[in-house]
């Protein structure tokens, strides 16, 4: 019999372990499900994880608003065909409860406020662990956070603070108000993604692969949806374009690129040959300023 | 292909980030935009040419005190490899994110000043590595530009790691002469260095043998789930899922649940969900035994014909202590064995070790960054085996009761066994 045990079989081993970890130790933890192709192999890892059995949490989506369509509707047909629950909180809701100041402007987003969503998601349903799909190698900040990531009752995390992490021995213990973020594919790179996706033959939305969408050209050159949830000025240039989004995400602030790959084998040469970052490339947020990411993680954004 | 971990560990000033940097940068890692970034902030922090150090320096905290505060992990590929790197900062405070990442490295590279030579970071950074038992060291003696690529300076510094390598028993040492600001033998091999033919760091890395070092003849499998659907198409299903830890089960073995010593027989193995005849580490599985017997999270199943675990309640470690509040004789901790959990209380300290002369010294409270070996007595028998044979049943950490910190990495060693394991602990 042949041991043969590839990288992915790897990252794919560390995952599920992760996983498992977290139904071990955890009374409530809740999978957060965006929609996007991480937190879709998320699931796909969860199955591998825990079928015949159900899902030892549920599936939790943050609703900006300002979705694109198709992943809205790709995440209720998956959560309908895994049979599994899945809760849906939206930030318009949060934001009137509260009393919040709206993103404004030409192209407000709703990125920062997610986060008031989230955690009033953790008081509701007194979740202890978030699994959630980030990578350490989207950003910088990133880089830096464990697996297991311990955020206070504000969510915050504080890099000064975070436990040594052993081998693959995860300290889930919290006092109460505190909460884990749990990342099992942290170590997997956007390209070890898709070519997981292509091994394990996985449906995406169909915004990941190339279509024609009627697009704002920004000053930068990137291109953003022509979606109700923008203003269009006069001045602002529209095109017609063939592009895919590489992320998806709140759809005011996530950018497309112009792509005519139309299959996750093209989506893969397209990675291997591209020079731009995916979150260069996509996510203008982060541009604001180089410590974008890390003050958001600090008031408890994912 | 597969994947070398591997850590990045030096003084303050050794030039880590940069060689980090200078992987990454002459492998074409680094996308278009982040280099963009980075021209960008060479500028604002001193006018001059690209700092590469600027691509691992991620906080903004770090970026303005130029120090590296935590670990930092980094991925790049070749055609031969892909590589995750733990870039653990160098100063003495920050000990514990050295430990942090060597627990999963594969190999760890030792920079050394080529002007300063091995100094007393080099020591606890390789004492930690044999600690650890990362099983390959490379040491990157860096700067070589700044000492004129004098052949002399890296064969006396060749010379005396040789020696320090010797005394800690390190497995298996490859030193290699470069300068990260520069790239000489990182990447491309170097004009400056006629008198080195030895290979370029990444050929190292690319090419250094992934010895296997789990040990085959003993399978280890702990249970993290137990799998119950409940619903009427799997009745009777009952699958206890986890990974395995080493070694190999075959389909109609033998096994034995421990701690609890009963034998039954490995009814089926599946791996996502399709049965196969034989499962091999670190494969995820869920196993079904033939018997109904009682078996929950954190209990082993060890085949019976391989070598046996040691299980006990009185254990020796070595440990690398992580906390501000200095470990006494009598303190309780909780503790955790991978999947498996208890509390210990401290019976013992024998010594620390001096991380200079490598020398024990008798203490009676454990400082944070001490490397010591102590005694525990736990609540519920552990079942393992010493770090130093199999790194992936030998490791443990230590939990503060009341905050709920890792305070503690404790490798542990092997005690004498006075009883079979199956009678000591039967129900």
């Amino acid at each position: 019999m042949s041991r043969s045990f590839d990288y992915l079989d790897h990252l794919e081993a560390q995952a599920i372990h992760i996983l498992r970890e977290v139904a071990g130790q955890f009374e409530r933890p809740a999978l957060l499900f965006s929609g996007g192709k991480d937190s879709i192999t998320l699931v796909r890892l969860a199955e591998k994880a825990f079928r015949p059995g159900k899902f030892p949490f549920p599936l939790v989506h943050v609703d900006t608003g300002h979705n694109f369509p198709e992943v809205l509707a790709y995440r209720d047909q998956l959560a309908k065909k895994l049979g599994e629950q899945l809760i849906v909180r939206k930030v318009e809701d949060t934001i009137k409860r509260q009393g919040l100041t709206d993103g404004s402007g030409k192209f407000p987003t709703r990125n920062a406020l997610q986060t008031y969503t989230l955690l009033e998601l953790i008081e509701e349903f007194e979740f202890d662990a978030c699994i959630g799909g980030a990578r350490r190698d989207e950003e910088k900040a990133r880089a830096k956070e464990r697996i297991f990531s311990i955020r206070d009752e504000f969510g915050a995390w504080d890099p000064k603070r975070q436990r040594p992490e052993l081998w693959d021995t995860y300290n889930g213990a919290i006092r109460k108000g505190e909460n884990v973020r749990v990342f099992p594919i942290s170590n997997w790179t956007e390209l070890d993604v898709w070519q997981y996706i292509r091994r394990e033959q996985i449906e995406l939305p169909d915004i990941y692969f190339s279509h024609s969408r009627n697009c704002v050209v920004m000053p930068g050159g990137q291109l953003l949806a022509v979606t109700p949830h923008i203003r269009l000025d006069s001045e602002d240039i529209t095109a017609v374009r063939n592009v895919r989004f590489r992320t998806v995400g709140d759809a005011t602030c996530t950018a497309a690129v112009e792509s005519r790959a139309s299959t996750i084998e093209d989506i893969i040469q397209d990675i291997l040959t591209t020079k731009i970052s995916e979150r260069g490339a996509t996510r203008l947020d982060d541009r604001l300023s180089e410590a974008a990411m890390e003050d958001r993680k600090k008031n408890g954004y994912f | 292909m597969n994947i070398l971990k591997f850590i990045t560990a030096g003084s303050v000033d050794d030039g880590k980030s940069t060689l980090i940097g200078r992987l990454l940068f002459d492998s074409k890692a680094v996308s278009h935009d982040i280099l963009h970034t980075l021209e960008r902030q060479s500028r604002n922090k001193n006018a001059g040419e690209l700092d590469l150090s600027l691509l691992t320096d991620g906080l903004r905290a770090e970026r303005e005190q130029g120090i590296t505060i935590d670990v930092a992990y980094k991925y790049f590929n070749t055609s031969k490899r892909k590589f995750i790197i733990a870039d653990a900062p160098g100063h003495v405070q920050y000990t514990r994110n050295m430990v942090t990442g060597a627990s999963n490295a594969d190999l760890a590279i030792i920079l050394v000043d080529a002007r300063q030579g091995i100094v007393e970071q080099t020591h606890r950074h390789s004492l930690i590595a044999a600690l650890m038992g990362i099983p390959h060291i490379l040491v990157a003696v860096n700067k070589m530009d700044l000492v004129g690529y004098d052949e002399q300076v890296f064969y006396k510094i060749a010379l005396d790691y040789q020696k320090l390598a010797q005394k800690l028993g390190l497995q298996e040492v490859k030193i290699i002469p470069i300068s990260a600001v520069v790239g000489d033998n990182v990447v491309h091999r170097s004009n400056h260095t006629p008198w080195y033919t030895g290979e370029t760091l990444l050929q190292h890395l690319e090419t250094v043998e992934i010895s296997h070092d789990l040990p085959e003849d003993q399978a280890r499998f702990q249970v993290q789930y137990v799998i119950r659907p409940g619903h009427d198409d799997y009745h009777d299903y009952r699958g206890y899922a986890g990974a395995l830890r080493s070694g190999f089960f075959r389909k109609g073995d033998r096994v034995r649940v421990l701690p609890s010593g009963i034998e039954t027989t490995l009814k089926a193995i599946e791996v996502h969900q399709k049965e196969v005849a034989e499962a091999f580490a670190p494969q995820p599985v869920v196993l079904h035994l033939a018997d109904d017997i009682d078996v929950s999270r954190g209990d082993s199943l060890i085949r019976v014909e391989d070598a046996q675990p040691v299980v006990s309640q009185d254990i020796e470690l070595e440990i690398c202590w992580m906390s501000d509040r200095p470990l006494k004789v009598g303190d309780r901790y909780l503790l955790r064995h991978n999947a498996a959990h208890t509390k210990a209380v401290v019976k013992e300290i024998y010594h620390r070790v001096d991380v200079h002369s490598f020398e024990p010294h008798a203490i009676d409270a454990i400082q944070l960054n001490d490397i010591a070996r102590i005694k525990l007595r736990t609540a519920r028998p552990l079942v393992f085996d010493a770090y130093r044979q199999n790194r992936a049943s030998g490791g443990l950490i230590l939990i503060n009761e009341t905050t709920f910190d890792t305070v503690a990495a404790g490798m542990l060693r092997e005690l004498p066994r006075e009883e079979p394991a199956t009678t000591e602990f039967d129900i």
